[in-house]
């Protein structure tokens, strides 16, 4: 369970939530520019908000009064974004090898082999990144994520590069996975059809705010009108 | 040729250059990835030597590393000996004079790597150490050799400070830039225009060999 309170001032932007994301998928979305990246960069522990706390199951990730600020690394939490952002000297099985303890080393073969088989990309563990294509990496850049077996997984329009069939099976091979370890996953997207294809909880954002929270068909009624209109009128 | 004075260089600059990388490496990974707002201060004080007259750089040394001050007597009691007029004072002084030349490069080469690089190795819980090695130094390795390069025929070429806090003591302190002065006061301009060729082509190998590798990077 994710509690969440932040204010961040970024140039005229200013986000501005106060949530609770208790489902094991949510989706948060939202239109371009509604500060859907920026939360889960200061989720992610990546950027600081202004004020504000963060807690992920009673821990503390950040408290601005009490200046905690958890680091990256040691949130138990994984950020997959729309760029894969893979080592380029490395190659795909040191990329997501990478991830795993030190102490691990007996095991991290293992843990390099399922990331990438669970992903579908286990026949790219030999290859350098600039020898992937667009959804290759993504692909790898999941593997990679969830190779450090996180608590909280955060998705930001990680599929982009994926055509829809690939990414919705993709997201099927993942869900048992991620509820299998108990893993609370956040999925951003700026698509309604993303939110209607799970049953996961529907943040919707707008201008900095969460304003409203709930399932998707009641979050996005006045989406899921239009989405319907434009195929009727198609 | 004095080649007592061109080893003794030689030697100078390949142990200045290896101390500068070690001192460097982390100081320029700090300027960059670093919060404090002290950063800046630091950043100005690591780029003195490039505005500061090597002169005034190699009298405040010679001060500081003398009897005159705590420091130096401190220091002096715990090595045994002054460490002006000695070789190991020039390797101090030449680490501190090519210092800008060796954080530079690295503060450019480091501040290229793409952020979201840094902020995925941090995700995947790199401590800043770990970052240095395994993702800035690799990714930015040819600001490595540039650094390494400059910092080398830097020292190699340096002139105001040896002669402040080294003198002119053959195999000790005597490099090939006193050298050529020596040459050049005894109107000895012939063995001048060897010292001085062997000099300039130490540098022009050294930057051939540095635009190379860079233009072999550019085209990969």
């Amino acid at each position: 369970m994710l509690d969440l309170s932040l204010d961040a001032r970024r140039g005229g932007f200013h986000l501005e939530i106060s949530a609770r994301f208790a489902a094991p998928l949510t989706v948060i979305f939202g239109p371009s520019g509604a500060g859907k990246s920026t939360l889960l960069r200061c989720l992610a522990g990546l950027d600081r908000p202004d004020h504000g706390r963060i807690l992920f199951h009673g821990t503390v990730l950040t408290d601005s009064a009490l200046r905690t600020y958890l680091p990256p690394g040691r949130r138990s939490c994984a950020l997959v974004t729309q760029e894969p952002a893979l080592f380029p000297h490395m190659k795909a099985g040191s990329n997501v090898r990478y991830g795993i303890p030190e102490k691990a080393a007996g095991v991290w073969v293992k843990r390099v082999e399922e990331a990438l088989e669970l992903v579908g990309a286990s026949d790219l563990i030999d290859r350098f990144p600039r020898e992937l294509s667009g959804g290759e990496a993504q692909r790898v850049a999941l593997a990679r994520a969830i190779a450090v077996e996180p608590r909280l997984l955060l998705l930001d329009e990680p599929f982009s590069a994926l055509d829809g069939t690939a990414a919705d099976a993709l997201l099927e091979r993942l869900k048992p996975w991620l509820a299998e370890r108990n893993v609370q996953t956040l999925i951003v997207t700026h698509d309604a059809t993303d939110a209607f294809m799970t049953d996961a909880e529907v943040a919707l954002m707008k201008q900095g705010r969460v304003i409203a929270q709930g399932p998707a068909t009641e979050v996005l009624a006045t989406e899921r009108q239009r989405l319907l209109a434009h195929l009727q009128m198609g | 040729m004095d080649w007592q004075a061109f080893f003794l260089t030689l030697r100078l600059a390949g142990l200045t250059t290896a101390i500068l990388l070690v001192v460097a490496i982390p100081l320029a990974a700090w300027i960059v990835l670093g919060r404090s707002r002290w950063l800046a201060g630091l950043e100005a004080l690591a780029a003195l030597p490039l505005v500061l007259p090597p002169t005034v750089l190699g009298f405040f040394l010679l001060v500081l590393l003398g009897p005159r001050t705590g420091f130096g007597r401190l220091l002096i009691g715990v090595i045994g000996h002054p460490l002006a007029f000695s070789f190991s004072g020039l390797v101090v002084g030449s680490v501190i004079y090519s210092l800008p030349f060796a954080v530079q490069p690295l503060v450019a080469g480091f501040a290229s790597v793409d952020p979201v690089l840094v902020d995925a190795a941090r995700l995947l819980g790199a401590r800043p150490a770990r970052l240095v090695r395994t993702i800035l130094v690799p990714l930015a390795r040819r600001s490595l050799l540039a650094a390494a390069v400059l910092s080398f025929l830097h020292t190699v070429g340096e002139f105001g400070v040896v002669l402040m806090l080294g003198g002119d003591i053959p195999g000790a302190t005597r490099t090939l830039s006193i050298v050529l002065y020596n040459q050049v006061e005894n109107f000895d301009y012939s063995a001048a225009g060897r010292t001085a060729a062997l000099l300039l082509g130490l540098s022009v190998l050294a930057l051939v060999a540095i635009y190379s590798t860079s233009s072999r990077g550019r085209r990969a």
